[in-house]
């Protein structure tokens, strides 16, 4: 019986979630957003991550050139290593890193932002003065995280492919230009179609889960709840849509 | 102008409100009065439809408000001024944007006429020189005169106010007191007062309702409070535990 619950509550649960994000939509698209307003909610859900990808994008770029270097060893094809750097990072580890890091800063916030004023009736007193939560809270947050995570992605691949020539350079004496220009040979439009197509939807899945859980909570208990599960459930969804998606541009 | 037929809400296994009966006319000031946790703030927010009831009917102006679509009951709502009993005033915004954010968000009024605006609003409450603070700057009961300046800021037709006198120092009540019956005699606006503070009440009430055990037990004139027989609403405005009304009956 308790599995039968938790089947129930799964499907309520995505029900519920569904119905959220028709509403996003609808409000997208029927009232004019203050230019202001939404460019300031870009900037912050930009700069607050900034840091962390710069730092993580690179290293990662060092890590992969490092291991790639070893496989490559074996095969005396050193040669190949941009590429498969380049390769590596603006199909998956791109997106998928920068995904993660937005969902744990950026993500985070918005839940407990919207939570600790859905305890205070803030949600509420929005609602009596006829301003629809969703469109107020909920939009400028989601259009700001579609708008910023593909930016975050480009600027991370940039940084692993620098931590890459690093490698290659230092361990290889690779020239730059030579660095550069099998990089760029390596990579077809499908490839960077790739990653910005998935950064898209990891950014709607941080808004939709991150501001979905925000409207639960009924205490100040609730909210430390709510911001634990929906760091865990985007990163889950992330992680899941980044393999369906992968997936899906294998075959194609 | 409000009448509640049989409304009830549970919370859970929780029955707060029993089957409440109510009518409120139009430009006449009305006190509502209930022991905490009878179920004050959940019928001002089932009125306004931020709850739903499980059953029964609320119109608002001869309309019908429990079955309507949401983007129906916003239009609704818009006839409403609510000041909440904890203020819930936006904390990311400053006593200025708090006050003037309905002519913000439903009029394109300039910012220079917002301004004025709101300093002569923030005037009726007491209140002056706070625009540019933020709600976390100021005390509990400078919070609830913000929150009475935003919600009749944009001359809503019915103001409702819950508990808008506690926490508050005894000369900001008597300019409330005044506001209130003020607007009500400018601008014949219907209010609905939420209080325990029995006393304040009644000085600006015209009729006066009390809620005991999730019902309406009492529905008068003012002066008939005074004159009342019924033992339980006695025992509330002497203010003494022994008596109907047992000590952990709300
Ligand atoms: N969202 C909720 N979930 C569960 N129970 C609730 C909820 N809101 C209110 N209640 C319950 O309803 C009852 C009435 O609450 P309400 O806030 O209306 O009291 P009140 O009359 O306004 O009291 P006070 O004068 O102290 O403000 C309380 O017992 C409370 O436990
Ligand atoms: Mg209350």
């Amino acid at each position: 019986m308790f599995f039968l619950k938790q089947i129930e509550d799964f499907f309520c649960y995505v029900g519920n979630i569904i119905s959220f994000i028709k509403e996003i939509f609808y409000w997208l698209f029927t009232k004019k957003r203050d230019l202001k307003s939404l460019g300031r909610e870009i900037i912050f859900v930009g700069i607050d991550s900034f840091f962390l990808v710069s730092l993580i994008a690179l290293f990662i770029g060092m890590i992969i050139a490092f291991q790639t270097a070893y496989q490559l060893q074996q095969f005396k094809s050193e040669i190949h290593l941009a590429s498969l750097v380049a390769l590596s990072l603006v199909r998956e580890l791109g997106p998928v890193i920068a995904a993660l890091i937005v969902a744990a800063r950026s993500g985070a916030s918005i839940t407990a932002g919207i939570g600790s004023m859905k305890i205070s009736e803030q949600v509420d007193a929005l609602e009596v003065f006829g301003v629809e939560p969703i469109d107020y809270l909920v939009v400028p947050k989601f259009i700001a995280l579609v708008v910023c995570l593909p930016v975050l992605v480009i600027y991370a691949d940039l940084l692993g492919i620098f931590g890459g020539y690093l490698v290659g350079s230092l361990k290889f004496s690779m020239p730059f230009g030579l660095y550069m220009r099998m990089t760029i040979e390596s990579l077809g439009v499908i490839d960077i179609a790739n990653g910005l197509v998935k950064s898209l939807f990891f950014g709607s899945i941080i808004a939709f889960v991150c501001c979905f859980e925000g409207f639960r909570p009924f205490s100040s208990i609730d909210v430390s709840k709510v911001v634990t599960r929906s760091i865990v459930r985007s990163f889950i969804l992330i992680i899941v849509f980044d393999c369906i998606l992968t997936a899906f541009f294998y075959f194609i | 102008m409000i009448k509640l037929n049989n409304v009830q809400r549970s919370f859970g296994e929780k029955n707060v409100l029993k089957g409440v009966n109510l009518n409120i006319n139009k430009g006449e000031t009305f006190l509502l009065i209930g022991r905490s946790g009878a179920g004050k703030t959940v019928l001002l927010k089932t009125i306004l439809g931020l709850l739903r009831p499980d059953s029964g009917t609320i119109s608002i102006d001869s309309q019908e408000i429990t079955q309507l679509s949401k983007s129906r009951l916003e239009k609704i709502r818009l006839k409403f001024g609510l000041v909440f009993q904890n203020s819930a005033l936006f904390d990311f915004l400053t006593v200025w944007e708090n006050v003037s954010f309905f002519l913000k968000q439903h009029t394109d009024m300039s910012r220079k006429d917002m301004r004025k605006k709101v300093s002569q609003t923030l005037a009726l409450v007491g209140l002056a020189d706070i625009e540019d603070m933020y709600p976390y700057e100021l005390s509990g009961g400078m919070r609830k005169r913000v929150a009475i300046a935003r919600a009749i800021i944009y001359n809503p037709k019915i103001v409702i106010y819950d508990e808008p006198t506690t926490g508050i120092d005894p000369i900001a009540v008597d300019k409330i007191v005044s506001l209130i019956k003020d607007l009500h005699k400018r601008l014949s606006v219907t209010s609905l007062v939420v209080t325990h503070d029995l006393e304040t009440g009644l000085k600006i009430a015209d009729r006066v309702a009390f809620l005991l055990g999730g019902k309406i037990i009492f529905e008068g004139k003012k002066e008939d409070v005074k004159n009342t027989k019924d033992k339980r609403l006695l025992q509330f405005i002497q203010g003494v535990s022994g008596g109907p009304i047992k000590e952990m009956e709300v």
